[in-house]
């Protein structure tokens, strides 16, 4: 077992580790099997297109939480230049889940944030695994206030297994520091966009998440309790995860037809992980768009749009 | 026949097949203090127990009726009603379970909203009924919240809810999470307009009814020891692998680090939340203001330094 491949993606990575093999062997010997290889490319091309047609919504929320699917901070890195990070909520700390700060996207400035869960088993540690306490969110709305004034658009990258389930969370305040920004998104003078590239988990996701647009990448997932929780309720037994997530409708697929998401942002074959530049192109020519369309509203028509939005949620 | 039955008046003991008829439910045992309490007696009391003070929980409609002036209210947006969108299902069917809850409730879903009056006052007033799936928010809850507050928003009425539930509904899964950012933004503009918000806590209140309209009061109130959290203890044991504190999420704990603003007990509630409407919606300084000016009395009046007298603070 690949340790960075899911089960059913092990028979991909069987061909994929053929194909580096040929590949290396055929540069060392001087041989020319690049005729071999093309056919192993194909073959893993066509078992890939076949294996991630037939998803279901709990293989999706695995693909979402995938160990080399790219993260905020990949997208922050690659979609925006002159990134600078600002620290700090000013009353308690910073947060190192929520990562924000003022950056150029095509020579423009915008607040940029995001929900980080961290890589290597240090960095998830630093990162507190992306589970961000009251300081992360109140830093979020520090950052998105400063925005407003200052005439930038906000993108937010959601990618969070929750807010932090802890006695520190608790004793400051991690409902009041969600609902505030909830409450405080709705009315903020800027465009916003909300991107789920990876795990939108609750309100945790959601305290970043409201916004004119909320696109999710195609292979991302999006609950108001994750399919673990649900089944723990439900059936008892956190083995129902997949049941549960079939019953919740946890994708974009779903999510886009109950109109709660507005766009799905389709992923490169076999999904993000398989091809960051592809990816990263897709997600930034999405935000450009989106911006272009909302930068040409009047902040009344913005703002009326938005609670007009917010609104109609749930309705049919 | 025995020497007991000999001894007592007639009447008293009684034979087998001659049993005396208790009423079903004639006496509660309080959960705290273990004291048998005559159910009439617990009702006259608002549902608070005499010996301890123990508040128990309380239906939403007999909430509404001790808390409003009787004469004055009436029932609003009755018409909500839950939607099975996703049609969900797990070990029953979700509209299976709303039927049932509807059947022991008497109420359409988990929210009872009412016009009415508190001392005179016209008052918009919305109350949880925890008995509907645990006080769940879903579609009709947000929609009814929202209709709700729109009211008091258009009447400039103050708005009241007394909130008592697990969190956002499972089943109708990223409709009930969108249902936050509903609630929410409804109660931003709330207080955009200054329309006095005052939430109630009543036990428990928990995940998305936390993070959002549970803590967005312009005044949070929490009955006494009222759990309110966003995780549940549950949870939070185990992510973090250690026992709670005692009295961890409840009213006094979270009046302790500043969540609330007070803690009432429930036979206060009508003399608090009135006085504290009175305070925050009269128009009392404009009239002042309007006294004052009669009199043209310039001592009181506040002072504008004319242009002249002000302080220079070139280097000159």
């Amino acid at each position: 077992m690949n340790p960075n491949y899911l089960d059913f993606e092990q028979p991909i990575a069987e061909l994929e580790v053929k194909i580096e093999e040929l590949t290396n062997v055929g540069s060392e010997a001087d041989m020319d099997i690049s005729q071999e290889i093309e056919t192993l490319k194909q073959k893993s091309k066509r078992l890939t297109e076949k294996i991630f047609s037939n998803l279901s919504p709990w293989d999706v929320v695995r693909i979402a939480r995938h160990p080399l699917r790219p993260h905020a901070i990949d997208y922050i890195n690659e979609i925006f230049s002159e990134f600078d990070e600002l620290h700090g909520d000013r009353h308690f700390g910073d947060d190192k889940a929520i990562i924000g700060g003022v950056a150029r996207l095509e020579g423009s400035p915008v607040m940029v944030i995001g929900q980080e869960k961290g890589r290597a088993v240090k960095e998830k540690v630093h990162r507190n695994f992306g589970m961000p306490k009251p300081e992360g969110y109140r830093k979020a709305l520090r950052l998105m206030e400063l925005a407003e004034r200052f005439h930038m658009p906000i993108i937010t990258l959601i990618d969070t297994p929750g807010a932090f389930p802890g006695i520190d969370s608790e004793e400051r305040g991690i409902s009041e520091a969600i609902a505030k920004n909830l409450a405080v998104m709705s009315r903020l003078k800027t465009p916003i966009i909300c991107v789920v590239v990876g795990e939108g988990s609750s309100g945790g996701a959601l305290g970043i998440g409201v916004g004119d647009h909320l696109a999710m990448l195609q292979y991302s997932t999006y609950f108001v309790i994750s399919p673990e929780g649900c089944a723990n309720i439900i059936w008892k037994s956190s083995d129902y995860s997949a049941e549960a997530a079939k019953a919740m409708g946890v994708t974009s697929t779903v999510l886009e037809e109950l109109n709660l998401v507005d766009a799905t942002i389709q992923e490169p074959l076999g999904g993000a992980h398989r091809d960051m530049r592809q990816i990263v192109a897709s997600v930034k020519a999405h935000i450009l768009d989106q911006l272009k369309d909302l930068s040409s509203l009047t902040t009344e028509d913005l703002l009326d749009r938005r609670y007009t939005r917010l609104m109609s949620y749930g309705g049919q | 026949m025995s020497w007991m039955d000999k001894i007592l008046p007639a009447g008293i003991g009684q034979s087998a097949g001659e049993r005396v008829n208790v009423p079903e439910g004639l006496w509660h045992k309080c959960v705290k203090c273990e004291a048998i309490l005559y159910r009439p007696d617990l009702e006259n009391n608002q549902h608070v127990c005499p010996k301890c003070d123990h508040h128990m929980r309380i239906r939403a409609r007999e909430r509404l009726s001790n808390f409003l002036d009787n004469e004055a209210s009436r029932e609003i947006l009755s018409e909500i009603e839950p939607v099975d969108q996703l049609k969900f299902k797990d070990k029953r069917r979700y509209r299976d379970r709303i039927s049932g809850a509807q059947k022991i409730t008497g109420e359409r879903d988990a929210l009872v909203a009412m016009e009415g009056s508190l001392k005179g006052m016209p008052v918009v007033c919305t109350a949880f009924e925890f008995d509907f799936l645990g006080g769940s928010m879903g579609y009709a809850v947000g929609e009814k919240f929202t209709c709700a507050a729109q009211l008091s928003l258009s009447t400039g009425v103050p708005f009241i809810c007394f909130s008592a539930s697990g969190g956002a509904r499972m089943q109708e899964a990223l409709i009930s999470l969108m249902q936050m950012a509903k609630t929410s933004a409804v109660i931003e503009k709330l207080h955009q307009a200054s329309v006095p918000y005052i939430s109630v806590m009543t036990d428990p209140i928990y995940g998305g009814v936390s993070a959002s309209l549970a803590l967005l009061g312009d005044i949070n109130i929490a009955e006494p020891d009222a759990r309110a959290g966003f995780a549940g203890p549950n949870v939070i044991e185990q992510t973090i692998r250690e026992k709670l504190p005692k009295g961890f999420q409840r009213s006094e704990f979270l009046l302790e680090h500043g969540a609330l603003d007070m803690i009432v007990h429930r036979k206060d509630l009508r003399d608090t939340i009135s006085r504290l409407l009175s305070k925050l919606s009269g128009d009392n300084w404009a009239k002042e203001r309007d006294q004052l000016s009669e009199f043209n009395d310039e001592s009181i009046r506040p002072r504008v330094l004319p242009p002249e007298e002000s302080i220079d603070f070139s280097d000159s």
